[in-house]
């Protein structure tokens, strides 16, 4: 069950010879959103090749430190490195080319268009016709057109989205729109996939599947970054876990430690919204 | 009716391109004879008008731009073949360059506009562009002190008229047997334009940067983060639409013979606004069909609004050009309401409005929207 071209396939951690054993590191990240700390000196590093857990309670932080990483907001403290470059502030679409691709807690597919073609766009950034290539249509336009749409058929096939693919993103089943946004970031080559809560709303059979599917992925040589409130995906799945809880990092290691954590269950606990 | 049944697709698609392509062609000449010169004239502007909308498509149809300013570009494409092509400043230069620098001066000018408005959505672009297609109406006005340039509410007069090579487009010419007066040799080199600009839209529609487009339109979050450049793909959209308008501004300047800044006007901007709107917004098609009914049914009622009633009730109750804009106004108010995608609405929004009885039925819908 392997879909994935050559070039997408980095033959796990071993054969690569990265800088560092460290995809993305994290150091000090503070946030504040008016007089809400929503990060506070959050540092964790993220190896190549794991799948990487994210938890907390509701509000402890979560997504906002994935914006920060995928540069949809700035920070107002500290800094990150993926992949050997160091960030303080970084445009969206810079760090999505660097190798982070991610998906959104509420589903942001580009609706009114095919699931195809969300899967197309993905492609945009490790492509290069542009308007004279668009109108011309020369030979090397059309080579990469067709490579586009092969390639975005194999990752609706991949991720197991099977339906026309000229269906409308929106009119997709919730479950394959958590899975055509996971293609869609995929479509873009990452060496990071972040993903907010990917299971939320699914059954427990879709749940199943889903799990296999990051197993594969990450079996196919990308880093996953997870948050997720099931905590039964999570201990599954995760290598290591960070808690954070109020902004804070409470908490991290391998699940089953942090799960026995006495600061994790005060937060779960105390808090009552787990 | 039978033979036609037996024909393959290919051959119905390639008949009725032929009998399209015939109709195009004679249709000056069949418009001459029914109805008169005028109306050729008439379907001169239309053709134009379909260049400024189908320009205008690209900005909001495709990129989901909402500009209402957009009649600046067509202002500045005309002024740009006004200038260098006639006694004001007693410069005559050819048509082949005129038009291609005054198309290059709105892209430019589209550029101009687009930067400070890149981080602006929705209602607030809309503001902002309506405040810039003002002031280029009003410099347009008022550059005629200290220093005349643009002499003022005056307007340009005796402008050059389109010459390919020793080729006037102001004269009648004798060709092939036939006769062509100036409005028909209009006609079909804005039909050639028109064209033109369609065969680009298609193109454009159809590839990486126009799925980048709509990607914005549809959510630019999301596009950033899939690794688009929001500010270049829309500043583009922005270069492109306003390219399309000076180009459509330097052929009406040639056309008219005269320029002035009351053709460029926020109604201006609006009506072409509306005919993207009306026709089906992103589908060129639509935008075309829209182009023609906005050209074509004012001018229809305001020949026949005074004689019906005249002969309906023996006098004018309502004079026809407050009739044309009540009527204009109802038909905005009735598409909006029926038909909220446009008359002939694009593909995805067809297929979107089809595939969502089906999804409605199986319960799986999601709203986009939340
Ligand atoms: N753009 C924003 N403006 C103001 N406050 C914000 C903004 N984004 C997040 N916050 C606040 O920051 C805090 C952390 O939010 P965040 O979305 O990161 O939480 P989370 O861990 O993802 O929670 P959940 O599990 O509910 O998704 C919350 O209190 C939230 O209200
Ligand atoms: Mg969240």
């Amino acid at each position: 069950m392997n879909f994935l071209p050559m070039t997408m396939r980095r033959n796990g951690v071993q054969c690569m010879t990265p800088p560092s054993e460290t995809l993305l590191e994290v150091s000090g990240i503070g946030k504040h959103f008016g007089g809400l700390a929503a990060l506070n000196d959050v540092s964790l590093h993220i190896l190549r090749g794991e799948i990487y857990g994210l938890i907390g309670p509701n509000g402890a932080g979560k997504t906002t430190l994935f914006n920060i990483v995928t540069g949809l907001y700035q920070l107002d403290s500290g800094n990150f490195t993926f992949d050997g470059t160091g960030y303080v502030s970084c445009k969206p679409h810079l760090l999505a080319q660097a190798g982070i691709a991610r998906t959104f807690q509420n589903i942001r597919l580009f609706a009114n268009m095919s699931a195809l073609e969300n899967v197309m766009v993905g492609r945009h950034v490790r492509t290069r016709c542009g308007i004279w290539g668009a109108l011309a249509r020369h030979a090397a336009a059309r080579a990469e057109e067709r490579a586009i749409i092969g390639r975005a058929r194999e990752l609706l096939r991949y991720v197991g989205v099977n339906r026309p693919p000229q269906t409308l993103a929106k009119n997709l089943s919730y479950g394959e729109q958590r899975r055509l946004e996971i293609a869609r970031a995929l479509a873009t080559d990452p060496k990071l996939l972040a993903l907010d809560e990917p299971a939320a709303g699914m059954n427990a059979t879709e749940t199943e599947s889903l799990k296999t599917l990051l197993q594969t992925i990450r079996a196919d040589g990308i880093t996953v970054l997870l948050i997720e409130h099931d905590v039964k995906l999570i201990m599954g799945l995760c290598d290591r876990v960070t808690v954070l809880d109020y902004g804070k990092k409470i908490a991290e290691g391998v699940p089953h430690e942090v799960r026995n954590n006495p600061a994790v269950i005060e937060a779960y606990l105390g808090g009552g919204s787990a | 009716m039978n033979m036609l049944a037996q024909m393959s697709r290919k051959h119905r698609a390639w008949l009725a391109f032929a009998a399209l392509a015939m109709l195009l062609l004679s249709l000056p000449f069949i418009t001459d004879a029914l109805l008169g010169r005028g109306w050729v004239r008439i379907l001169d502007f239309a053709l134009l008008y379909i260049v400024l909308a189908l320009g205008l498509n690209i900005v909001v149809g495709y990129a989901g731009l909402l500009d209402l300013g957009y009649i600046a570009f067509f202002a500045v494409g005309a002024y740009c073949y006004a200038l260098l092509g006639s006694p004001q400043f007693g410069l005559h230069l050819p048509f082949w360059i005129v038009l291609p620098a005054g198309a290059l001066l709105a892209g430019f000018f589209g550029v101009l506009l687009g930067a400070p408005t890149l981080k602006l959505r929705g209602d607030y672009l809309a503001i902002v562009t309506l405040g810039f297609g003002e002031i280029i109406r009003i410099f347009l006005n008022n550059l005629n002190a200290p220093l005349n340039i643009t002499n003022g509410p005056q307007g340009i007069s005796m402008i050059d008229p389109i010459r390919i090579g020793e080729f006037s487009l102001a004269s009648t010419h004798e060709l092939f047997g036939l006769t062509f007066p100036s409005v028909h040799l209009h006609y079909y080199l804005f039909l050639c334009i028109t064209l033109l600009v369609i065969f680009v839209s298609l193109r454009l529609e159809d590839s990486r940067i126009g799925r980048a487009w709509m990607a914005i339109r549809e959510d630019e979050v999301a596009a950033a983060a899939m690794g688009i450049n929001t500010r270049n793909i829309k500043l583009l959209a922005f270069a492109m639409g306003a390219t399309f308008g000076g180009a459509a501004g330097g052929l009406f300047a040639g056309f008219q013979g005269f320029v002035s800044p009351e053709s460029f006007g926020l109604t201006e901007s609006i009506m072409v606004l509306c005919m993207v709107v009306l026709g089906g917004m992103g589908n060129i098609g639509g935008v075309v069909f829209g182009g023609v009914l906005l050209v074509l049914l004012p001018e229809a009622l305001r020949h026949g609004a005074g004689p019906v009633q005249q002969a309906l009730f023996g006098k004018m109750f309502i004079d026809p050009e407050s009739l044309r804009m009540l009527l204009f106004g109802l038909a905005l108010i009735a598409v909006m309401l029926w038909r909220p995608a446009g008359l002939w609405p694009s593909r995805q929004r067809r297929r979107e409005l089809s595939a969502d009885d089906d999804a409605a039925q199986r319960g799986t819908v999601y709203d986009a929207a939340k």
